[in-house]
């Protein structure tokens, strides 16, 4: 029994950042721009997060400050895609080379030359809600709202106008680059909270590794997900639960199963996952153009 | 031609963001680049380190460039590197042949498993539709513990050391290694200060393997019907399948060569450089330069050796402004991504033609 | 009083002049047509004034009688302007209500949009209009007429007063056209005032009171259509005396056949039967027609011919060889050409120079490579030779596909596929967007090549096409052979068109 629980609340905490961040990849491919650029958007998200927890003492402040980092990378993200109608995959990609490199970058400034931020006191990191971190009820919430807004308001009517159509969208008079730019920026926010709810929760602090491929696994749980909020949140809960059963299986002491392959395990599913289910699935018409 | 003066633009750009960013941290741009200046030109044993990191990356840009032909974006170079630096590190150990039969062997043993690695990407995008930048992205990580796992397997370990046995000298193809310590060499150089300060880094024959590659990746695009077949795919996959060719074979033809280029860069790292592998934190980076080097190349082998060369003066001198001025090295990096940044808008120059010319207007 | 006028309208783009000094008057309530061929410049015009497009200076736009300028669509449909545009401009997986509201919903105060308030409002114009909609229907699961109605209603929902329709019929089946006809007279009794963008003459004839033609970005003229014969738009249109007709030598008299179709069944993307139980022969020196509405299994058919999708049952035979699901190659060195559907996405590698694109399945072949490395004199030399014998302009084999025009697109496929000699040639939709000169001349080679012995198997959307070229007509109508007309149920026969019509809509003449 506790070992469920423990496999949930694992689930749960390691879901977290894949979700916020699946979220952004939703909102930005359904207004029709591509963003492999989640992963540097994370990064970024994750670095400016601790640093403001650090020298402001308050993990909202950071969560917050971290969403903003993530949008910071997003409004060039943006800007190539939307004003200049650039190759996203290949902004996507120099995104993320700009992500990891200013973050260690000023990292390196800010803390003396370290490639990591120093470990945050329990009462700066993200509080902890009957046995989970607050971000994880804030993640769900967001998919709540996300879901809310795609099928209830004019304003996910006119995202989704814009990835499906955008001639159309324009035709009925709608501000195409507007929703974009909104989809994409909201995407950046979103990664850069998944950035947060890593340095500020899961661990204490940000570090080059940190990120390691969430990014994409995001961008993989968002197509697995059928690029639907819902579907999203459960795709992020399926790869949160992989990674929770890597920490489960890796406390065994008698099993002698290396840990650099058990490292492997969620990077495999994630490609046995886009083996299964890549046909099948419906990307916006217009995604990319 | 146009495409040349975008890189070179997208260069021009990038420095500017760098000096930017130094900027902000305290530190002086111009004192940060003439220190690279001088770390890259100013003696012949940093040209010579300069030729070394160059290697892997002409090699890595070639890799992603002959993707691209092909309509494929392979951000799996970086895995491609590390199973074919590792395959070098392993056939490179177990076997003992004379360095004729030995250097060959390991080197298309290495070659060849990389390629079989790069084309998983294509076959499951040619058989399952799945992008290649998600599959490859992947592998990149896969391929990365892999080779922790194998550098701890013992037997291939080092004892008590997080790194791999080094490959028999028989694999080593770096130039003169025995004859620049023995008294002649020695004796030799005192007297040629230049040979004497370029040949003290392992100056090795990777650059020739590399030459080599662009020449046969230049023939295979420009003069062959399978380089025509490849160059049909990557620009229209329907024209190509209603004239006949196989789309899906190209595809997974095409990763295997990229992932064999890659591996090719891994390899000649090791037999030339490292003579082993050790356990990774993260990525080194050499197949993500690599995307860097194809794009500034404008995805044509001439202009990825060229490219190559760039980043790797710009990687090897960056390093000097973190020992000089305490400036993080990061920036080379942020440079990288703004290089990468701007070529993937070239309308950005559009806009500043147009806006020149509109000044001349009013 | 006119509704709407335009004085001295130009538009460049680059060194292009798409308009070129345009006026135009458009009377209140009436239907007025815009005729000219594909590429003179009418759909340039009509997106002018409905703001897509900003016109060059000096050109001025009167709305009743007031000056204004029009920004965007959303500026024009403000100012009571709706446009119809040929290629739909539907969300597909939306429902008809949400793409009638979209971008004007109406919503209460957290964004919520009020699909009653909506619905109220849509039932209420569907009534007072006739429009028969189910505007919980998603666009994707409705019919290409369905959608057009959507799209004019998207206009009046939007209290649009005067409606543009760019080639509203080419889409649609002769017994869709005639119920569009009859909206368009609904709408005009309703006083709408409609302007039509098209190259159809019997069309024109049909529905319009004045018609503005307009040549290569020019203004022409504008004429009273009751006074004016087919003939005479035909001419104004394209600058010289056309003749409506193709000349065609009797049958040249032969019963070989020379490719057979037998019960051959095809699934389309989605896995659902696209071609059920189909059979065919085609003779030597003929040309025979496959009529049909777009979508009716014509893609599949092709893509299953010509390799590219998997046949599920049934053979394939050309002189008796079995080519059932060989690959494309193997299918095209038995001898059958294709000139497909879509020139510029499968037919043609754009990005390839024109020589390359000569030789897209021939490179494997001598003379043209030897041990895999290509020949570049001969490139040279075969493709010289194509573009002087055909005319190909400009003449440089060097240039990209993508700089030639349309019509010179299309001929570099017919060269290269008349120069390989097939027994059987597929043209499917081969004069799409050619314009009247080029539309003559690859008819004229199409009956060169039916003279000359070869097979020849016509599919198009296009009715007259297929009536005039055709020694046998065949109809698809939801991928079986719905009719198969022989050469005297072809001859003599005044009501052709209107039997055609009634089969391709899946109805039979009594």
């Amino acid at each position: 029994m506790t070992e469920i629980l423990f496999l949930f609340s694992t689930t749960l905490m390691y879901a977290t950042p894949l979700i916020f961040t699946g979220l952004g990849g939703v909102l930005s491919e359904k207004s029709g721009v591509i963003n492999i650029g989640l992963e540097g958007m994370m990064t970024f998200g994750a670095f400016i997060a601790s640093w403001v927890a650090i020298s402001h003492g308050n993990p909202w402040l950071g969560f917050l400050a971290g969403g903003f980092g993530g949008l910071f990378l997003a409004i060039f993200h943006a800007i190539a895609s939307i004003k200049f109608k650039g190759n996203q995959v290949v902004s996507g990609i120099a995104i993320n080379s700009l992500g990891t490199g200013l973050a260690i970058f000023f990292c390196r400034i800010l803390f003396d030359g370290a490639s990591m931020t120093p470990p945050l006191d329990l009462e700066k990191k993200i509080p902890v809600f009957m046995s989970q971190y607050a971000t994880v009820y804030i993640a769900f919430f967001v998919t709540f709202l996300i879901w809310f807004i795609f099928t209830k308001t004019a304003l996910g009517l006119r995202i989704i106008s814009a990835g499906e159509h955008p001639k159309a969208a324009a035709a009925a008079g709608i501000n195409v680059s507007l929703y974009r730019y909104l989809g994409v920026l909201s995407s950046g926010f979103l990664a850069g909270l998944g950035g947060g709810s890593l340095s500020l929760a899961i661990v204490s602090n940000f570090r080059p590794t940190l990120i390691s491929g969430q990014g994409f696994i995001a961008l993989a749980a968002m197509i697995f997900g059928k690029w639907n909020p819902v579907g999203t949140l459960c795709a992020c809960l399926f790869f949160g639960f992989s990674q929770a059963l890597v920490v489960y299986i890796g406390g065994f002491e008698d099993l002698h199963i290396s840990s650099q392959l058990l490292a492997t395990l969620p990077y495999i599913l994630t490609l046995i996952i886009l083996v299964g289910f890549m046909k099948k699935t419906t990307a916006p018409s217009a995604l990319g153009q | 031609m146009r495409k040349f003066l975008i890189s070179i633009l997208s260069i021009v750009l990038s420095f500017l963001v760098g000096a930017l960013v130094l900027k902000l941290s305290g530190i002086s741009p111009l004192e940060a680049y003439s220190v690279m200046w001088e770390g890259a030109f100013s003696q012949p044993n940093y040209i010579a380190y300069i030729i070394i990191r160059s290697t892997p990356l002409i090699l890595t840009g070639l890799s992603v460039a002959f993707a691209f032909r092909t309509g494929l974006f392979n951000i799996g170079s970086e895995g491609q590197f590390i199973i074919g630096a590792l395959s070098a590190a392993y056939f490179g150990f177990i076997f003992h042949f004379s360095p004729w039969i030995q250097i060959p062997l390991v080197m298309i043993l290495a070659t060849f498993v990389a390629s079989l690695y790069g084309g998983l990407s294509g076959y499951l995008k040619a058989r399952f539709g799945v992008h290649e930048v998600l599959s490859t992205i992947m592998l990149n990580w896969i391929a990365l513990y892999i080779s922790n796992y194998a550098v701890f397997v013992e037997g291939l370990r080092r004892p008590d050391m997080e790194t791999t046995e080094f490959i028999q000298p028989s694999t080593s193809i770096t130039i003169l290694p025995d004859w620049k310590v023995s008294d002649a060499g020695v004796e030799w150089l005192s007297h040629h200060p230049f040979w004497n300060s370029f040949l003290r880094p392992p100056v090795n024959a990777g650059i020739f393997i590399a030459l080599l590659a662009v020449v046969v990746v230049w023939i295979i695009l420009n003069k062959t019907t399978f380089g025509f077949k490849l160059k049909a795919v990557g620009f229209s996959p329907t024209a190509s399948e209603y004239a006949g060719i196989s789309t899906k074979l190209k595809v997974t033809q095409s990763m295997m060569i990229a992932g064999a280029l890659s591996g090719l860069a891994g390899a000649t790292h090791v037999m030339g450089v490292s003579k082993n592998i050790a356990a990774l934190a993260t990525h080194e980076g050499y197949g993500f330069d690599g995307i860097a080097v194809s794009l500034i190349g404008a995805n044509n082998p001439i202009g990825v050796l060229f490219s190559g060369f760039f980043l790797g003066a710009l990687k090897y001198s960056g390093q000097k402004i973190q020992s000089t001025l305490e400036a993080p090295s990061e920036v080379i990096g942020i440079m990288i991504g703004a290089i990468i940044f701007f070529v993937a808008i070239p309308k950005i120059f559009d806009f500043i033609g147009d806006f020149k010319a509109g000044k001349k207007h009013d | 009083m006119l509704a709407l006028e335009l004085k001295n309208i130009s538009k460049t783009f680059g060194t292009f002049k798409a308009n070129n000094h345009i006026n135009l008057a458009i009377t209140d309530g009436e239907v007025h047509a815009i005729l000219g061929e594909n590429g003179a410049g009418k759909s340039t015009l009509m997106k002018t004034i409905y703001g897509e497009h900003h016109p060059d200076p000096g050109g001025e736009i009167f709305l009743r009688g007031k000056k204004i300028e029009i920004d965007s669509p959303s500026h024009a449909i403000r100012m009571g302007i709706g446009m119809v545009h040929q290629h739909f401009r539907l969300v597909r997986p939306f429902t008809i209500l949400q793409n009638v509201i979209l971008g004007i919903e109406p919503r209460n105060f957290l964004g919520m949009i009020d699909y009653k308030k909506a619905r109220a409002k849509a039932e209420a114009i569907a009534l007072e209009c006739r429009f028969d909609l189910n505007f919980d229907q998603k666009i994707e699961s409705v019919s290409v007429g369905t959608q057009q109605r959507v799209e004019i209603f998207k206009t009046l929902y939007r209290n649009a007063e005067i409606i543009i329709l760019d080639e509203p019929t080419a889409v649609l089946t002769p017994q869709e056209i005639k119920d569009f006809y009859v909206i368009i007279k609904n709408l005009k009794a309703q006083g709408k005032t409609i302007i039509i963008i098209t190259h159809k003459l019997h069309e024109i004839k049909e529905i319009a009171d004045r018609c503005t033609i307009i040549r290569k970005g020019e203004y022409i003229e504008t004429v009273d259509v009751a006074t004016t014969s087919e003939e005479e738009l035909a001419s104004k249109m394209v600058g010289r005396k056309v003749d409506l007709k193709v000349s065609k030598s009797s049958t040249v008299n032969s019963d070989e056949v020379v490719f057979k179709i037998r019960n051959i069944n095809v699934l389309n993307v989605k896995n659902l039967p696209a071609v059920t139980d189909f059979s065919f022969d085609l003779k030597k020196g003929e040309i025979t027609g496959l009529a049909g509405i777009d979508g009716n299994g014509q893609s599949e058919l092709v893509e299953a011919l010509t390799g590219l999708r998997k046949i599920q049952s049934g053979h394939v035979l050309i002189n008796d060889q079995d080519i059932t699901n060989l690959s494309p190659k193997a299918i095209y060195h038995k001898k059958l050409g294709a000139i497909p559907e879509d020139r510029q996405r499968v037919g043609l590698v754009m990005d390839f120079k024109v020589k390359e694109n000569f030789v897209l399945q021939t490179i494997d072949k001598k003379p043209f490579s030897n041990y895999g490395f290509i020949i570049n004199r001969e490139l040279n030399r075969f493709s010289n030779e194509l573009i002087a014998r055909f005319d190909i302009r400009p003449t440089d084999n060097e240039i990209q596909a993508s700089a030639l025009s349309g019509g010179n697109q299309q001929k570099i496929i017919l060269a290269r596929e008349i120069v390989h000699n097939p027994d059987v040639l597929i043209a499917f939709q081969p004069t799409r967007g050619l314009d009247v000169g080029a539309i003559e001349y690859v008819h004229r080679e199409l009956l060169k090549l039916r003279d000359a012995g070869k097979a020849i198997l016509l599919i198009s959307y296009e009715l007259d096409e297929i009536i005039n070229l055709s020694d046998r007509i065949g109809v698809i109508h939801k991928g079986h052979l719905w009719a198969d007309l022989g050469d005297s149920a072809i001859k003599n026969n005044p009501k052709l068109k209107e039997d055609i019509g009634l089969y391709m809509a899946g109805g039979k003449p009594v």
